[in-house]
């Protein structure tokens, strides 16, 4: 099978370099549903079809789509992108960072921020048409809709693709090593396989009673004419089942079911608040309900940065609670533990909002002449600018936001209030445990296949799915040592390296400077993260980037173990753009604040072009050198 | 003799304990001691030169075992071994030269046939001091006629071939020993003074408004940014605080209290800034024939963020620091482990620390310096210039001598380490 990938492959050379970046997962995903007979030829296809396949965004392309049942799937259909290419679309307009120039109107907005992962869907839905039969190939366009709503990056994260890229690059950069690393991830997609269907599954019902009304909308459009086109070769093609139709459809359908203009707008990330904008920040300020004094001594550099005095929100809050009439008990009792960093970790952060919220919903009731729909998406926004004045948001608490928003924007009219109520409440459980429970577990039960008896892992700070990927391997009886990392501001390595070292395993420990002397008897590198953003950047505690760059300096593979649902689609080239600042620490304070102080407790990593995240888990040995090569 | 033993068992019982701290320190100490070693020593008649060098050698073997990491010691050791050699050569060709002398004018009174055999003189002298030195850019320049010159100008033994003539050999002796004594005072003023001379050079590398980034405490780099600031350069600086000793926040304080824009950041964010650096400078433990820097924990990651990000790395060196050994595996020979304390308070996590009872044993890291290959450094900036890492074994070539270069007298066991 491999060889018969490859040679294609070869064909379409000329892109491979640029089609790493986008996501991309492993083709043996599709095995694991289906079995395998008719996969034999059809993964050609299915490897070509991402690049190859353009969008159905023109007519010229819709003609393509007509004239393409006819022919056989694999060939023509790369001579007909190839003939194409120069014309009607590039293969660039498939990579997500890239803008679309999508001369039609009602493709534009859309596909230049998610459109990769649209066509991402696509060809991953087109490995599994392959694979399988049809109503499969039905699922996972769906799954595709599904990303069209605010949760999109949970579902897009499932997004299936061929390891293809993998193989070759990594051979091209490290030779052998690197194979191990590709059977696990090949492993690692097998086993998530069967969680993501449960989840897309949901998802796909949801996103089918959408799309249904979406194309509704969409054929009365001036555009309809188009969709309708497309619609209809969809229609013929899927019969057919083939791979590179089946994709083609995929896109089709995502196309006709992209909600009309306005929505569209409100879907594009809003750009970020900029705090040295001061007509925003004025504004900010009269919403705030805690008042925060500007730091004394700000830092040039960080001028587009929030810099506030810490510690002096509290009293402030705690004075003023009987006040605070708007927030919810228990959201403000989570709020002040987010100040206070009682609670800190994106996981735990967002499983305690998303309790408090849970709590909310319970206690809450509509008052007169409003709908519960409007009436708690305004409450649940109330409760989460509090929360962002406590301490901003991470970026897994703004998909659970995004996410229970949806939910609730979503609800039947029909449903009455405590139906309603009850359902977002079982919706927030099944966030919980579906999106982060068993996103962990499903981490740890593979990422423990990579540790292997003697190995000498490092981790830096204390993440939680790295402590149980470590617990974990330790209950199997696997014999390694760990060695923690810590670093200033908050030493959280301390309270791992405790717990750690109370369930008997073997530790060193160490600060970040002296990580290249100690990175030479480690053997694996794992680390947790805050966020993996769309262009590959992982984003989590300051200094992670250093242990990774370390860890590339010494040839050492390093793991990020990151929950799908922190996945999202910013783009950040480095760790300045987008932060947050902390406090000032207080050792250094024997003199007080005679110069300017910052410390960043919380900084995004730019490892740049981690190419495809395979669902749950991150391998990025090398990827400095990748990125190197593609830059 | 006695006394200088017991200065001796002194300075070696201060750096077994480690209490002498700093290549700058440890070299002036070092100097002064075998400056007082030297003025002690009873020279015999003949062959002055190699009792010095076997009495500084003995000194020198115990105090480079004293603190084997401690490299400034066994580079001054080394220094001051070259510093007799050189003297004892230039005294000899001035003897010679007073040999010839005193032969040409027993033939004949001329002026100038005089002036001619002491060039000849100085030529075998320049002679004998290239085959002690490598040729350099400065002796390719310089004319045959300068190089003539400089002997009878800056070294005692030029200036002195007038008399030698009538000198007996009782006076050489203590010459020698003067000579040899009057260049160590030179070379602990340099070792005093080399900041400045370092310092100097700032405008060269910093200009407006940029944002310099450096790691840990170090006197060179404080005079070096204080010396760009007093030449009216606006820049900030961001101090990596250099954990676990926090030295930084000396150095942070420092700058800001002469009026520099200083930042203190934590170690972990050193990459996250290094984007909006225009210059890492940071000073050194010491550097190595290879250009490679032993230098304190951290810079290491912070040279490789610097790379990543294509920001110059430029290390600030002072001729004493500059040492004649090619690192082995530096990173664990030439490094030293330090008290876990300083990474976990005392008592937190004592009971996990003995090892004796097996399960979940806890080891604590905490290694003094680090180990920056020559490939992460872009410049060197010493006393005498700027200089390529490559061209480091060249410019340490200019302060040692060859034989000198294992001070221990069985060369069986590598010195130093």
């Amino acid at each position: 099978m491999d060889p018969s990938r490859r040679a294609p492959r070869a064909a379409i050379d000329p892109v491979p370099k640029f089609r790493q970046v986008g996501f991309f997962a492993p083709p043996e995903r599709s095995q694991s549903g289906p079995p395998d007979p008719t996969h034999s030829s059809p993964p050609i296809s299915s490897s070509l079809s991402p690049v190859m396949i353009p969008p159905p965004r023109h007519l010229s392309d819709n003609l393509l789509l007509h004239a393409r049942p006819t022919v056989s799937p694999l060939r023509p259909d790369s001579s007909t992108a190839a003939a194409t290419a120069g014309t009607s679309f590039d293969a660039a307009d498939f990579f997500p960072a890239l803008p679309s120039p999508a001369p039609s109107s009602s493709y534009s907005s859309r596909i230049s921020g998610e459109g990769g992962f649209f066509n991402g869907g696509a060809r991953g839905s087109g490995a599994k048409v392959a694979a399988s039969s049809f109503p499969r190939g039905g699922f996972d366009l769906t799954a595709m809709k599904a990303s069209v709503v605010p949760a999109s990056e949970l579902t897009t994260v499932s997004v299936v693709n061929d390891s293809l890229g993998i193989p070759e690059k990594e051979k091209g950069n490290k030779g052998g090593g690197s194979s191990v690393e590709v059977k696990d991830q090949s492993n690692s997609s097998k086993q998530q396989k069967p969680k993501t269907s449960k989840a897309e599954r949901r998802a796909l019902q949801e996103a089918q009673r959408a799309a249904k009304a979406a194309a509704k909308a969409e054929g009365n459009k001036a555009s309809g004419t188009a969709a309708s086109v497309n619609a209809k070769s969809a229609k013929a093609v899927k019969p057919a089942q083939k791979v590179d139709n089946a994709a083609v459809a995929a896109s089709e359908k995502k196309g006709a079911e992209i909600p009309p203009e306005k929505d569209r707008k409100k879907d594009a990330p809003q750009p970020r608040m900029q705090y040295d904008d001061k007509s925003r920040v004025e504004k900010a300020k009269r919403r705030a309900v805690v008042k925060q004094t500007e730091a004394r001594n700000r830092v040039e550099l960080f001028r587009h940065l929030p810099q506030y005095e810490h510690g002096s929100q509290l009293p402030d809050l705690e004075a003023r609670f009987f006040h605070l009439s708007p927030v919810h008990p228990a959201v403000y009792k989570v709020g002040l533990q987010y100040l206070t960093g009682d609670i800190s970790g994106a996981n735990a952060r967002c499983i305690a909002m998303l309790q408090a919220f849970q709590e909310a919903i319970k206690d809450y009731k509509v008052p007169l002449e409003k709908t519960l729909v409007r009436d708690l998406t305004a409450k649940v926004s109330s409760y989460v600018s509090f929360l962002i004045e406590c301490r901003p948001l991470s970026i897994s608490m703004g998909n659970a936001i995004r996410f229970l928003k949806s939910r609730i924007a979503k609800l039947p009219l029909t449903l009455s209030e405590s139906e309603a109520k009850a359902s977002l409440q079982s919706d927030i459980v099944r966030f919980i445990s579906e999106k982060i429970i068993l996103a962990n577990k499903v981490i740890v039960k593979h990422a423990v296949t990579k540790i292997r008896d003697g190995d000498v892992l490092l981790t830096y700070g204390s993440s939680s799915a790295v402590e149980m990927i470590l617990l974990h391997a330790h209950e199997l009886g696997r014999q390694f040592r760990v060695v923690v990392v810590d670093s200033r501001p908050k030493h959280r390595g301390q309270l791992l390296l405790r717990r750690l070292v109370e369930k008997g395993l073997s530790c060193t420990y160490t600060h970040i400077n002296a990580v290249s002397y100690i990175m030479h008897e480690v053997t694996r590198v794992f680390l947790g993260a805050s966020s993996v953003l769309s262009n590959g950047t992982v984003y989590s505690r300051v200094g992670t980037a250093c242990v990774a760059m370390v860890a590339h300096a010494f040839r050492v593979p390093v793991i990020v173990c990151c929950e799908a649902y922190k996945f999202h689609e910013r783009v950040q080239l480095d760790s300045i753009c987008s932060n947050e600042l902390g406090s000032p620490d207080k050792r250094a304070c024997n003199c007080k604040r005679i110069w300017e102080r910052t410390a960043l407790p919380y900084t995004g990593v730019t490892i740049p072009r981690i190419t495809k995240p395979p669902k749950m888990t991150i391998k990025m040995p090398k990827e400095l050198t990748r990125s190197a090569s593609l830059e | 003799m006695p006394d200088v033993q017991t200065l001796v068992n002194e300075f070696v019982n201060q750096l077994k304990k480690r209490k002498i701290e700093g290549s700058q320190a440890t070299a002036k100490l070092t100097a002064e001691l075998l400056r007082s070693v030297i003025s002690q020593q009873r020279v015999p008649h003949t062959n002055q030169a190699t009792a010095l060098i076997i009495a500084v050698r003995a000194v020198g073997e115990q105090l480079i075992a004293a603190n084997p990491v401690e490299l400034a010691v066994g580079n001054i050791v080394r220094r001051v071994l070259h510093i007799i050699r050189e003297e004892d050569l230039s005294l000899a060709t001035a003897a010679m030269a007073g040999l010839g002398v005193s032969a040409a004018s027993d033939d004949e009174d001329d002026v100038e046939r005089d002036e001619n055999s002491a060039l000849s003189a100085a030529a075998v002298a320049a002679a004998a001091r290239s085959t002690l030195r490598p040729p350099s850019l400065q002796t390719l320049l310089e004319d045959t006629s300068e190089s003539a010159v400089a002997p009878h100008t800056s070294s005692s033994g030029g200036e002195s071939d007038g008399r030698s003539r009538s000198v007996e050999k009782g006076s050489r002796s203590r010459k020698l020993k003067h000579d040899v004594i009057e260049a160590v005072n030179e070379l602990i003023q340099d070792i005093c003074t080399c900041y400045e001379q370092i310092a100097e050079q700032a405008v060269e590398h910093i200009h407006h408004n940029e944002v310099i980034l450096t790691l840990g405490s170090s006197k060179t780099v404080l005079e070096f940014l204080y010396a760009a600031k007093e030449k009216q350069r606006s820049f900030k600086v961001f101090v990596a605080e250099g954990a676990p000793r926090y030295q930084g926040h000396i150095l942070a304080k420092e700058l800001a209290a002469r009026g520099l824009q200083t930042t203190i950041i934590t170690d972990s964010a050193v990459f996250a800034m290094i984007s909006r650096v225009n210059m890492v400078i940071v000073g050194a433990h010491a550097v190595m024939s290879n250009g490679g820097v032993i230098a304190p924990v951290g810079l290491n990651m912070v040279a490789l963020a610097a790379q990543r990000h294509a920001v110059p790395f430029v290390v600030l060196a002072g001729s004493h620091k500059l040492c004649p050994l090619y690192p082995h595996n530096p990173e664990v020979l030439l490094n030293e482990l330090r008290s876990p304390s300083e990474l976990l308070d005392f008592g937190e996590f004592s009971d996990c620390m003995d090892s004796a009872n097996g399960t979940g044993s806890l080891h604590v890291v905490n290694p003094t310096f680090d180990y920056v290959p020559p490939k992460l450094v872009s410049l060197f900036i010493t006393d005498t210039g700027g200089h390529n890492p490559s061209y480091m074994y060249r410019l340490i070539a200019d302060y040692y001598s060859a034989d000198d270069l294992v001070v221990k007298r069985r060369p069986t066991t590598v010195s130093c380490v």
